[in-house]
């Protein structure tokens, strides 16, 4: 087995790092690689994360049930209660992180229909958000999106929501977080063998990446658990090509 | 003389009068009252506002023409990101839409339940919600913290559908699955409420089918009781069965073609519920040959 960790293997471990220091709440990774990143965290440095099936139960890392939680519970307690990291997709996303999952173009007649705001409005007024990008783009990441889904921080800050709390965004080519002006998006880190400037160029809006590190790569013990354990049949491949 | 409120989809599908708000319980494509919905697009009724945690039921009756007003927070058939009709019915601007976030959506259906005005909550605050709502107000807590919260207000349905897996015949219903979903608060909010069900049983075989928590709608809140075995396909309904993959990808197959659409409408949705059925196992069984 080759020791060299692929792209899906960099971002992997980026989705999990987001969880880093979260300890016993509940995490909501979207899509296959987030739930990947999820379940090595879990399995690696924060041993205490909740997890579900996709569905109404809650599941160990070993697979047993060890709670239930169907959409209603979810919907009227956990997510307002708070003990929650989400990390959900996005079609558009600007630089104060506001992101679009409902429609392209015009509300009322749209160019293109999307999923709907889904629980976006309600995940990001009430507990940590954070979003996953496979492919990092200007069609994605837009100058202003076309309908606020997930609440940015320009928009946080006039509607004084106390617990607003957009963390990071992982992509194919970095991971990005808000500390930048006015809780701006800054690059953090650009995945190894990119430049930081491959970032700026997929990005519509001028992009901080003074400072920018390397994405870490994944030790050989987290690169046995993703090969061996969690994704044997390198579905992470698929999602992100090297 | 205890009520018996066994009925039929089509009888049903009557007591709806166009215009009608209409809620449908499930969620994405899960345990949707299909036989119900499918009555409806053999009925004239038309100019509805659907009120649902959407999937192939919206998509459907979009298809046919039978929709004014969707409130809703998303559509979605679970292993299929978007339903083709509803994505064409937005982007031809032929239907209005209510556009919530998931949790304002059952926060609505809540306060109906409860006869409230509105409910108060931090979802959707700060969000295009209200912007594609002008229509929605804020309430600041009388209290200390003087907080500004959105005050959703009261979603009250004229009628509601939902699909379970069993009932008596005096409308006591009883899911089976891992989640019941939104469905007595569907009914709560309604002022006429329908269940369909895999099985009509004895009351007696409740408790002996699943514990007594799985009673999810009490009959005070059902006003008609329907046998409609498969009665959620292609949706699941699980532990009798689970979502109908194939079909599904037939419908959205279909459903993107032009072409293709009226093929699939003389086959599957031209008849009756048993027809239906019948197309269904026929479609089954040259999948597996």
């Amino acid at each position: 087995m080759s020791h060299t960790a692929t792209r899906a293997d960099v971002v992997i471990v980026a989705l999990a790092e987001l969880f880093r220091g979260d300890g016993e709440v509940l995490a909501s990774p979207m899509g296959l690689l987030p739930a990947l990143g999820a379940r090595l965290a879990r399995l690696t440095f924060e041993p205490d994360l909740l997890l579900s099936d996709g569905e109404a139960f809650l599941l160990s890392a070993s697979g047993v049930v060890e709670g239930w939680q169907p959409f209603r519970r979810m919907l009227d307690t956990i997510v307002p209660h708070g003990r929650r990291h989400v990390v959900m997709g996005a079609n558009q996303l600007d630089r104060f992180g506001n992101q679009n999952i409902s429609a392209i173009g015009d509300h009322a007649r749209p160019v293109r229909q999307l999923l709907g705001v889904r629980g976006a409005p309600g995940n990001t007024v009430n507990h940590r958000t954070s979003y996953w990008v496979p492919r990092h783009s200007k069609r994605v990441f837009v100058e202003s999106v076309d309908v606020v889904s997930g609440v940015g921080y320009d928009n946080a800050a006039k509607a004084g929501l106390r617990f607003h709390d957009v963390h990071r965004v992982v992509t194919n080519l970095g991971v990005l977080d808000f500390s930048g002006p006015d809780h701006s998006m800054r690059l953090v880190s650009a995945h190894p063998g990119v430049a930081p400037s491959e970032v700026e160029d997929a990005t519509s809006f001028a992009l901080e990446t003074a400072g920018a590190g390397v994405t870490r790569e994944p030790s050989a013990a987290e690169l046995a658990l993703i090969r061996e354990v969690l994704d044997p049949k390198s579905s992470r491949e698929k999602e992100v090509p090297s | 003389m205890m009520a018996d409120k066994r009925m039929t989809a089509d009888e049903v599908a009557a007591e709806l009068s166009d215009g009608m708000t209409v809620g449908i319980g499930g969620w994405g494509s899960r345990r949707k009252p299909m036989a119900l919905v499918r009555a409806i697009l053999r009925s004239p009724v038309k100019d509805l506002t659907v009120v649902s945690y959407g999937g192939p039921d919206v998509g459907l009756l979009c298809a046919a023409g039978k929709v004014r007003r969707v409130v809703f927070g998303f559509v979605t058939l679970d292993s299929i990101p978007y339903d083709p009709w509803f994505g064409r019915a937005r982007e031809s601007g032929r239907i209005e839409v209510t556009e919530y976030d998931e949790g304002m959506f059952a926060t609505a259906l809540s306060a109906a339940a409860q006869r409230l005005p509105f409910l108060p909550t931090r979802a959707g605050l700060g969000s295009g919600v209200l912007k594609v709502n002008p229509g929605l107000r804020t309430v600041r807590s009388p209290y200390a913290d003087g907080e500004e919260l959105l005050a959703v207000p009261a979603q009250r349905l004229d009628v509601a559908l939902v699909h379970l897996n069993r009932a008596d015949a005096r409308g006591n219903a009883q899911y089976l699955g891992p989640d019941p979903y939104f469905d007595d608060l569907f009914c709560l909010a309604a002022a006429k409420r329908f269940v369909s069900v895999e099985q009509v049983v004895e009351t007696t075989e409740l408790t002996r089918l699943g514990p007594v928590q799985s009673l999810l709608l009490s009959r005070s809140t059902v006003d008609g009781v329907v046998e409609a075995p498969r009665g959620a396909h292609f949706t699941t309904a699980v532990p009798d069965y689970g979502r109908d993959e194939r079909f599904q990808r037939h419908y959205v197959n279909s459903a993107k073609d032009t072409d293709a659409w009226p093929v699939f409408v003389d086959r599957f949705l031209s008849g009756d519920e048993d027809d239906y059925l019948s197309e269904v196992d026929k479609f089954t069984q040259e999948g597996a040959a």
